[in-house]
């Protein structure tokens, strides 16, 4: 019988490497600065954001040297790919040098080296937007053409998350050696799950910008196979959504229980879920493709039926979550059906941030199974529909958790503590962020339904009847969506300035200073199978899925290609 | 592994419903013809304007009921840039891209097709009511794009 | 709460509850959508 318990304060050592209870100076470090980069790229994106609306309502010009869509790729990049990667890098940082214990010199090397190499793609991928070469969006579909150089930062950012994720396994691998036999801390096993995932899912981008984008937009070959090209970008592009939101599932299923007072409610599920993640969550990619010829509908369909099955952890993780709260309610001593609501801790802001993010996610996923539907597609596809389901998927549930995780991962890193100005300020500042929210993602949802699309600078179709039933009404009117923008902005500059707080000014914290900790619940793994933990077969089972689901479909892209597309620069 | 009586309710009522809706659509697609766009035809981007059918874009009657258009999507615009159709018949759309990837869109119809390049996408469609509908380009194609747009006059036959 | 070692036993009739909540309001909503496609 194995009884594991996450490493805290309260919690015995249980297992037998000796471990430090903190993450060590090396890793604070590490984490700081992939937060602080994270965040950087969250303030320039929100800025976008911000701009974004307005010009959707003509109520700014750009400058000449500037235009919409620069402004948008921006957006999506510093914001989706960026901010994420780089707070997820920290969460899963700090979390596994807590739970496995501290990096050794070789592990935290090879950290910093991933991060340096993921910040300079960055950073090089924001100057080749900027000046102007990679007017792509952050999918970079071909044909359009960016220069050589932006396929090549994307490309190091890709190998820079590789090394990270590579020295994290590596740490776990010694770990596991220093403890035959025992299942590992949920943290660690949920982390590995994620980066499993992650690695798998981006070969298909690697591929896609190795041997297709790069020798293209070089000129070394005249054309690329632009179906493929898609479809290998997809391949990576649904699962990457996944790795934005198991980080949050970490989160909800690890620190929630901790705050409430309380356990995981099934360890063993909670690592099922996770697996099931890694099954279902890349052989789906089609899912984008739904309205665009090249793919059968046989295998369309096929990846439709898999899209659903990744619904079922999600299920799972909703019941879990919702029974976590009421044992804790129950054992406050909470009666009837729905007594525990109240016992529920809403003063404190590390919860209340990370319920109202599973809030918002009730919709945005019942908004993905929506957009999954096969023939529905064709009603949401490329509307601004798309953009509120993001927005209340990896916009505020992903997004938002990372606002809730950073109120105590910056003090314990930083060994400060929030106080009650700040703590205020954070509540403010996650309130307003969800009721911009509500107006923005509202106002899109409607208007993707009347048909405005998404990707699109403001534009009156020649004043066409149907146009103007997108400024009528109050959610059917791109004004609400510029309404709930700007109160998104106000909200994402409190939180610049709280997490400039959290990270200069707030006083020192004390010893037991439940703010400057890392909460991270027991897990009772003792009823927990062995062979959950077994990756070889989920790895295997994750490849005979994925073979299935794309070997016909790629094939015949390539045997059975049209002639290639030469590059255009639309811009 | 253990589930408490209620987690398996829940998972039970959760596949259901999923199961459901995935067999609506499944049996409404392939029993009814109501795939999504599509299509397995392909064509030399190159040589779109002397590629059967698109050498001769525009509406096409095929029999009594069945009316074809085809149509060439390029930066910012559609050719031929005037449709007229009658409503109450079944239109395929045929649509293909002399450059980039575009989307043929019809806001308020079934039609949201995306026109990639060396494909050739296909949709069927009745329009129930005659009027002027918009037609607009919602996929990304460079600095023009939300000006990409036209009409499809659908008139009583 | 009969026992608090074991969570599986626990009263969860409350969690039901707002589970089942939760999958007649995706239902709700799903058939909205599709109701609003068919009518297309
Ligand atoms: C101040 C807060 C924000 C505002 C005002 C905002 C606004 C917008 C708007 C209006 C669009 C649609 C533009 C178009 O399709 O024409 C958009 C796109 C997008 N947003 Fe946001 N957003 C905000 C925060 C976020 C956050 C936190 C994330 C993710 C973590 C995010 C991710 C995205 C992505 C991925 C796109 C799509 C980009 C593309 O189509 O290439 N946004 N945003
Ligand atoms: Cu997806
Ligand atoms: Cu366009």
């Amino acid at each position: 019988m194995i009884l594991h318990s996450e490493r805290g304060p309260l919690a015995g050592r249980r297992t037998s490497s000796a471990v430090a209870a903190t993450a060590s100076a090396s890793e604070r470090k590490l984490a700081l600065w992939n937060i602080g980069f994270a965040y950087t790229a969250f303030l320039i994106g929100t800025l976008c954001g911000l701009i974004q609306v307005f010009m959707r309502n003509e109520m700014i010009e750009l400058p000449a040297w500037l235009d919409y869509y620069q402004v948008l790729t921006v957006h999506g990049v510093t914001l989706a790919l960026v901010y994420t990667t780089f707070f997820i890098y920290a969460f899963l940082i700090t979390g596994m040098s807590r739970s496995l214990g501290s990096f050794g010199p070789k592990v935290a090397r090879w950290s910093w080296i991933g991060f340096f190499v993921a910040a300079a793609g960055t950073v090089w991928a924001t100057i080749e937007i900027l000046s102007g070469r990679a007017s792509v969006l952050y999918t970079f579909y071909a044909p359009l053409k960016a220069s050589g150089w932006f396929y090549v930062s994307l490309a190091l950012l890709i190998i820079g998350t590789w090394i990270i994720s590579f020295a994290l396994i590596a740490h776990y691998v010694k770990w596991r050696k220093a403890n035959p036999g025992v299942l590992s801390p949920l943290f660690a096993f949920m982390t590995i799950s994620t980066l499993a995932m992650w690695i798998i899912a981006c070969l298909g981008v690697v591929a896609a910008v190795v041997f297709m984008y790069i020798p293209w937009a070089f000129g070394w070959v005249d054309t690329i196979n632009v179906e493929l090209s898609r479809t290998l970008f997809w391949f990576f592009g649904h699962p990457l959504v996944y790795f934005w939101l198991l980080p949050a599932y970490m989160a909800w299923y690890l620190v929630v229980p901790k705050l409430l007072g309380t356990k995981v409610f099934s360890d063993s599920l909670a690592r099922l879920s996770f697996l099931l993640f890694i099954l279902f969550s890349i052989p789906v990619g089609l899912h984008h493709q739904l309205t665009e010829p090249g793919v059968a509908d046989f295998w369309k369909f096929l990846q439709v039926t898999l899209t659903f099955m990744v619904v079922i952890p999600t299920l799972m993780t909703a019941f879990s979550l919702f029974a976590t709260f009421e044992i804790s309610g129950r054992q406050k001593g909470a009666k009837g059906l729905f007594g525990w609501v109240g016992k529920l801790p809403w003063n404190d802001i590390r919860f209340t941030s990370l319920f109202i993010s599973m809030v918002f996610f009730i919709p945005g996923g019942a908004g993905g199974i929506i957009n999954t539907s096969f023939q529905l597609n064709e009603l949401v596809h490329n509307t601004l529909w798309v953009v509120g389901h993001f927005h209340i998927t990896v916009g505020t549930p992903v997004a938002m958790t990372f606002m809730g995780i950073s109120f105590w991962l910056i003090p314990y890193l930083t060994g400060r503590t929030l106080t009650k100005t700040t703590k205020n300020l954070a509540f403010v500042q996650i309130i307003s962020w969800s009721v911009g929210m509500l107006f923005m993602s509202t106002a899109q949802h409607v208007l993707g339904l009347l048909g405005a699309p998404r990707r699109t600078q403001h534009s009156n179709y020649s004043d066409h009847p149907t146009v103007l039933g997108w400024f009528d009404g109050f959610f059917s009117n791109t004004s609400t969506l510029a309404l709930g923008g700007i109160i998104l902005f106000f909200s994402a500059m409190l939180l610049m300035v709280i997490v400039f707080r959290l990270w200069l000014i707030e006083p020192r914290s004390e010893k037991g200073d439940l703010y400057a900790e890392f909460p991270i619940a027991e897990s009772d793994a003792s009823a927990t199978p062995r062979w959950l933990e077994n990756w070889w077969i989920w790895i295997g089972i994750a490849v005979a899925l994925i073979l299935l689901a794309y070997t016909f479909p790629i094939t015949h892209m390539i045997q059975d290609a049209p002639p290639g597309s030469k590059g255009f620069i639309n811009w | 592994m253990h589930l408490h009586k209620f987690e398996k309710i829940w998972l039970i009522f959760g596949i259901a419903m999923l199961a459901v809706f995935l067999g609506i659509v499944g049996v409404q697609a392939f029993t009814q013809g109501q795939t999504p766009a599509g299509g397995m035809k392909k064509i030399d981007p190159e040589k779109v304007d002397v590629t059967a059918p698109f050498d001769d874009p525009g509406v096409h009657q095929i029999d009594d009921d069945t009316y074809e258009v085809v149509i060439k999507a390029m930066a910012y615009g559609y050719e031929p840039s005037e449709i007229k159709v009658p409503a109450g018949k079944e239109i395929i759309f045929k649509v293909t891209s002399k450059d980039v990837i575009h989307s043929f869109t019809i806001p308020n119809t079934k039609v949201n097709m995306m026109v990639v390049p060396g494909q050739i996408n296909e949709k069927r469609y009745t329009f129930n009511e005659p009027g002027t509908f918009l037609i607009l380009c919602n996929e990304y194609c460079g600095t023009g794009h939300h000006f990409m747009h036209t009409e499809i006059e659908v008139v009583e036959e | 709460m009969k026992n608090k070692k074991n969570p599986h036993e626990a009263d969860l009739r409350g969690t039901l509850i707002s589970v089942l909540t939760v999958g007649i309001l995706i239902a709700v909503m799903w058939f909205a959508v599709y109701a609003m496609y068919v009518a297309l």
